[in-house]
């Protein structure tokens, strides 16, 4: 049970980290991720069936993303669309493109063929419980991922997609081209999403057109749950905190699985309990800002 | 260095709300030329500023730096020559970020690779320098823009256009939202910087002391027009009055010329 959240919580940890890129770094809230995160679980399921080894298909599931990031990008640079309504274009049009991927088919199984975790069960031979190897290959793949990205946010080119959310008119004083920023980053972000699909749809053991919807509401939720465990300013700390949340997020969604039956609950009913998080810490960190604010007035007040 | 013919801005083209912003402006800006820009609110002086930054293109004219014709650049482009400095102090860093990652953002103007820039050696450098405005600043890189005042704020953007090493910089009333020490302090810095590396400067001022306090020319802007320019001796020796004086002639003769038109 324990595992099971852990590697849930781990592989959907790299979709949020896209979405904490889009929503929080970049300040640009991205709904693609609903499109993104089928797409790359129905390019991954048709490459592993097709005989692809599974790093090819990461690759290019990872250059998927980008793409879909950059088209959603390009709509907002070029015709000036805001950008939620960007997204959801590229979002709905990818709906489409993720059926022509399967053929015209909805979902596709992937009981009898090779995965990565087929691989690693394997390469463990038993010496460990499967739960436990599919762990161990989890947290090796996202230490990676985080590594590579505390690394790029680190550069200069990082440095400045940090600037970018924050002061849009300070990047253009400083001579860069924030639709260029705006391109990397969203595809950057969309590239996560997408490998995330990619590993979902080998853990769940099929590709389904639908898996995206509501993805970047639990995403988002996973965010915000990680802001409540502690305070920084390091990137670092900040890429830890949002996989903490993607695994505490799964830990929630389990009990609302397993024990919601007491209250007659339904796993139809998680996604509005996602909703209601997400209200819940909104109300929480108002209240919170609220609260350092009055201390604020106040203290001045004490001095006297 | 700068040459700007007949520059003109018009908002709203063919609609009633027409506004003729800049009014075919023509100026010549010096190497090393320091010019304060005074006008009355809606004179244009702004637009002229987003004009030569890029940041809104003209209706017509042209505009030239150093030989280039920079008409149709994006502000991003021409921001690699051209510094800008705001009035609202939170414009020129980003708050969510460190001092450190906001200077090194500034250090490397222009395109930004795949490289780490950041290292000891460049704080040292941002220390040095940091240590220059004399507000203890260099012991907090590590800290977030957003924490430091107004004043911290604008010196630090001060420092960061600086140390790209603009051709010309633009001050939009930079001092303006700041309190009065705040302000005498961000001004004399900004002329030890002119000074220290003889920048070519253009300063919106709403203090007429100022204007003709500082600098070496002095443009006078009304309805999008320059109605005076005066430089050299002419403006060393002007006084408040004489260019009240001056404002009030230029500006009854209009006023008189609306009359007859409307009779």
């Amino acid at each position: 049970m324990i595992e099971g959240i852990l590697v849930e919580g781990l592989i959907y940890g790299i979709m949020v980290l896209g979405v904490f890129i889009t929503f929080r770094v970049l300040d640009f809230p991205d709904l693609t991720v609903d499109g993104s995160f089928p797409l790359g679980a129905v390019l991954m399921a048709v490459m592993l069936i097709r005989g692809f080894n599974p790093l090819v298909g990461f690759l290019a599931v990872f250059a998927a993303g980008f793409a879909a990031g950059t088209v959603t990008a390009l709509i907002h640079n070029k015709l000036k669309v805001p950008n939620l309504l960007a997204g959801i274009l590229t979002m709905t049009m990818l709906y489409s493109i993720n059926i022509r991927i399967l053929q015209n088919r909805a979902n596709v199984p992937l009981i009898r063929t090779e995965t990565v975790f087929t691989w690693i069960t394997k390469l463990f031979g038993g010496t460990v419980f499967e739960g436990t190897a599919l762990l161990i290959l989890m947290i090796a793949v996202v230490l990676i991922i985080k590594v590579l990205l505390d690394l790029f946010f680190h550069t200069d080119v990082g440095l400045t997609l940090g600037a970018l959310g924050c002061n849009e008119q300070m990047v253009i004083t400083q001579g860069v081209n924030p639709e260029v920023l705006k391109i990397v980053g969203v595809g950057l972000s969309n590239a996560l999403v997408a490998v995330s699909g990619g590993f979902a749809a080998q853990y769940l053991g099929f590709a389904d057109v639908n898996m995206g919807i509501g993805i970047v509401v639990s995403g988002l939720a996973s965010v915000m749950i990680g802001e409540f465990l502690f305070r920084s300013n390091r990137i670092a700390l900040l890429t830890l905190r949002v996989l903490l949340g993607s695994i505490l997020f799964k830990g929630i969604m389990y009990l609302g699985r397993y024990y919601g039956y007491y209250i007659k609950m339904t796993p139809n009913d998680l996604k509005l309990i996602t909703g209601i998080l997400i209200i819940i810490s909104l109300i929480v960190s108002k209240n919170k800002k609220m609260l350092t604010l009055l201390k604020k007035k106040e203290a001045p007040e004490v001095l006297k | 260095m700068i040459k700007i013919h007949s520059l003109s801005k018009v908002f709203h083209e063919g609609t009633v709300n027409e506004n003729k912003a800049i009014n075919t402006i023509n100026l010549s800006v010096k190497e090393g030329d320091f010019i304060t820009i005074i006008g009355s609110n809606g004179a244009g002086k702004t637009t002229l500023f987003n004009l030569i930054s890029g940041n809104i293109f003209p209706s017509t004219g042209r505009i030239e730096i150093n030989g280039r014709d920079v008409t149709k650049d994006p502000e991003y482009r021409r921001a690699a020559y051209v510094g800008r400095i705001f009035q609202n102090p939170t414009m020129g860093t980003a708050e969510t970020m460190t001092l450190e990652d906001n200077m090194t953002i500034a250090y490397y103007k222009g395109c930004k690779g795949l490289r780490k820039s950041l290292n000891n050696k460049l704080r040292d450098f941002f220390r040095e320098k940091l240590s220059d405005l004399d507000m203890g600043l260099e012991n907090r890189l590590k800290d977030n823009v957003g924490l430091f005042s107004g004043g911290q704020r604008q010196a630090l953007t001060l420092l960061m256009m600086v140390l790209s090493k603009p051709d010309l910089i633009l001050l939009d009333e930079h001092t303006a939202a700041l309190d009065p020490g705040n302000a005498r302090m961000i001004l004399d810095l900004t002329l030890k910087y002119i000074k220290d590396y003889n920048l070519t400067t253009m300063m919106i001022t709403h203090n007429m002391g100022h204007a003709i306090k500082y600098g070496n020319r002095l443009l006078m802007m009304d309805s999008g027009e320059i109605i005076y320019d005066i430089e050299g001796d002419t403006k060393k020796n002007i006084t408040k009055e004489a260019l009240i004086n001056k404002f009030e002639v230029i500006r009854k003769k209009e006023f008189e010329n609306d009359e007859v038109l409307l009779s």
